[in-house]
């Protein structure tokens, strides 16, 4: 789950991580009231998920109310990248005598924590690496160790961060790195990480991802979980518990397992065809949660055809066609299925499927994913 | 022979007594496993169908000499119920649990490395491993495995998604090619076993005489993998990745198989492994029919 900068921020804030004073708002009087409370000029910065904000306008200066009612009324609503601006953080701006940029993240290939360091900041760090890598302190950290403060000292004074600001860079990646770990952040960056000419170092910016994995041990980010964008068919997936993202395409995918869902794609397109979506029902999957599924995909208007793969394991074939023919009593499907149904109790799932007298307008039983998408791609053309 | 398990490969189950513990420790007994023992604290002295339940892993490696451990218990339980195994000198821990925080994983991975370097953990979130005919110890329908022959040529597998996992057993078994192992590695951020370890051992197995890799998007240890292979294997391959279609950022399942930064692209992954001369398949299918002309090849 990514936050927003000023979920990032507010949640830095809990590791006693420096952040600038400041407010979220959702109106312009709200923005006003925010900036009135920061303490003038404040910075006006638009929350969306993604890169190039400040090149789009959506971030300005204020010095005096005024300014803020003209800028906040401009970036609400303002469309950047195909993200509508729905919210803006106003904080006291900062002085700001230097920039850096602090990461740390959880490397797969080497499996430890890493820090990246660098006191080439406020630019993207993938440009900073094309073109100066040298100019990026990149250092792992066992997770048995963690990160003692000498530690961090040491990959501040390594990074090159001048004298003035070693001691305080060193604090901050000592309260990053908790917040990554106890905050459970697959990613905790700050871009940028600056030294004030008062000798201060504080984070300018905040970028946090969350490991949906560890929601059960933070009942703290319920509210991050509110702010989440989706689309009505998200929605209505989130609800019933499924793992989907929509997708534009007219074939209406539904997977057990991850891995066979991306495949399940992967021939759909293979064969001519486009998904609209990406479903994974996961094992077990028992009636309800086929009935769920199939709901969720006869909500997009777009989806021509429906292509069931299932491979039992952990789910058995005859639950997974029980559910299918309880789902079709339940659901007015608007378009036809095709099944592919293999594994664990297949021939008894088969089974249930012919004899439940389901019109082969309705559902069609193929014996390969490959012949099963040709079927689905042909009925959505 | 066969990788990490064979028939005299002793198994205790952590969480037998719970469902999915019951369920597949029992499917796993009835398939020829030798399921010796579960552990479930506070259970010790009952027993599921015949099998003893002990309170802690110690007692049951003690009253059974057990080396390997199904781990079958819930995310928040399941790091500690891993080093428990370590600790009471299981060396093969397999565990299927979905869903634990990667920060726990990174930290009972390394805590094993350093603590118990002799220990092999496989998963978590993955579907275990079959040696076909010998040993089954996770979610693997043991039915639509292959038996390898004597004479051979049989196919090692090794998997980072579940459920392609049981469609390349699938395939080869509709090609009637012998299966020596098969390995779902499981695809969290931070797994006990990775491909690598899996090929390292698949090339010294004589019984292994060609390899199946099923990869996808995420990560980099497909093509990890690609320069591991292009240095030390010899046996001939065949891969397939899913995700070819899948788009930038979005997460696609609990796994975290996600593209992001451009980087972990399918794409990137297949010219890796071509690079290293393994046969690579746009489905499932096709890499076991690449695998079919290998095999022909071979005998």
């Amino acid at each position: 789950m990514d936050l927003f900068e000023y979920q990032g921020k507010q949640y830095f804030a809990r590791y006693d991580i420096p952040v600038s004073k400041g407010d979220v708002a959702v109106t312009v009087d709200q923005a006003i009231a925010a900036a009135d409370a920061a303490g003038y000029p404040v910075v006006v910065k638009a929350q969306v998920q993604v890169g190039g904000r400040g090149k789009a306008g959506g971030i300005k200066l204020a010095n005096n109310a005024d300014e803020v009612r003209t800028h906040a009324g401009n970036i609400l609503g303002m469309d950047i990248k195909g993200h509508v601006v729905k919210r803006v953080w106003v904080e006291n701006a900062s002085d700001i005598a230097e920039e850096y940029y602090a990461s740390f993240t959880l490397d797969r290939g080497a499996k430890k924590h890493l820090l990246m360091l660098s006191r080439e900041g406020g630019v993207e760090i993938e440009e900073v690496a094309e073109k100066n890598p040298a100019a990026i302190l990149m250092l792992h950290i066992d997770p048995v160790d963690g990160l003692p403060a000498a530690a961090a000292k040491k990959a501040a004074v390594d990074a090159k961060i001048p004298e003035a600001a070693q001691q305080g860079v060193a604090d901050i990646l000592v309260k990053l790195y908790r917040c990554l770990v106890e905050g459970d952040c697959d990613l905790a960056e700050i871009n940028p990480l600056i030294l004030k000419p008062t000798g201060e170092v504080h984070a300018l910016d905040a970028k946090v991802s969350l490991d949906e994995n560890a929601e059960f041990r933070h009942p703290e980010w319920a509210e991050f979980q509110a702010t989440v964008e989706l689309d009505a068919r998200e929605l209505l997936a989130r609800e019933k518990g499924l793992q989907y993202i929509g997708l534009d395409g007219t074939v209406g995918i539904i997977a057990n397992g991850a891995g066979l869902a991306m495949s399940t794609l992967d021939v759909v397109n293979q064969v001519g065809g486009s998904a609209a979506n990406f479903l994974d029902i996961g094992g077990g999957a028992n009636a309800d949660v086929m009935a769920g599924a199939l709901e969720v995909i006869n909500s997009d208007k777009n989806v021509k055809s429906i292509f069931i793969n299932i491979f039992g394991g952990i789910t058995r074939g005859d639950e997974v066609a029980q559910g299918i023919v309880e789902a079709l009593g339940r659901v007015d499907l608007r378009a036809p299925i095709v099944i592919r149904l293999d594994g664990t109790n297949a021939a008894e799932g088969r089974d249930i499927l012919k004899n439940a007298g389901i019109p082969e307008s309705k559902l069609t039983s193929k014996s390969t994913m490959l012949e099963a998408a040709e079927a689905a791609v042909a009925l959505a053309k | 022979m066969a990788i990490f398990v064979d028939q005299n490969t002793k198994v205790i189950v952590q969480g037998l007594t719970g469902g999915q513990g019951k369920y597949h420790g029992l499917r796993n007994k009835a398939y020829g496993t030798q399921i010796v023992a579960g552990v479930t604290p506070g259970k010790g002295g009952t027993d599921v169908e015949g099998i003893p339940v002990y309170n802690s892993v110690a007692e049951a490696v003690k009253a059974t000499g057990a080396t390997a451990s199904f781990v079958t218990v819930p995310p928040k339980a399941a790091s500690a119920a891993i080093l428990e195994a370590a600790g009471a000198g299981v060396t093969f821990i397999v565990c299927i649990t979905e869903g634990i925080p990667a920060q726990d994983e990174a930290r009972t991975y390394n805590t094993l490395v350093r603590d118990f370097p002799k220990v092999r953990l496989l998963g978590p979130n993955c579907p275990g491993i079959i040696s076909p005919g010998k040993c089954n110890i996770g979610i693997t329908a043991g039915e639509i495995a292959q038996l390898p022959t004597a004479k051979g040529p049989n196919v090692g597998i090794v998997s980072r998604s579940g459920t392609l996992t049981y469609q390349a057993l699938y395939e080869l078994k509709q090609l009637g090619i012998g299966v020596s192992t098969c390995v779902g590695i499981g695809g969290d951020p931070v797994p006990g076993t990775s491909f690598i370890d899996c090929l390292r051992e698949f090339q010294a197995d004589p019984e292994t005489h060609a390899i199946i890799m099923i990869g996808e998007i995420g990560g980099s240890a497909e093509e990890e993998a690609a320069e591991f292979i292009k240095a030390n294997v010899t046996k001939p391959m065949s891969a397939y990745i899913a995700g070819v279609t899948a788009p930038a950022g979005k997460k696609m399942g609990h796994a975290g198989a996600i593209v992001s930064g451009g980087k972990g692209t399918a794409q990137g992954k297949m010219d890796a492994l071509r690079a290293a001369g393994v046969l690579v398949g746009h489905n499932p299918t096709e890499a076991g029919s690449l695998m079919a002309g290998i095999v022909a090849g071979l005998s």
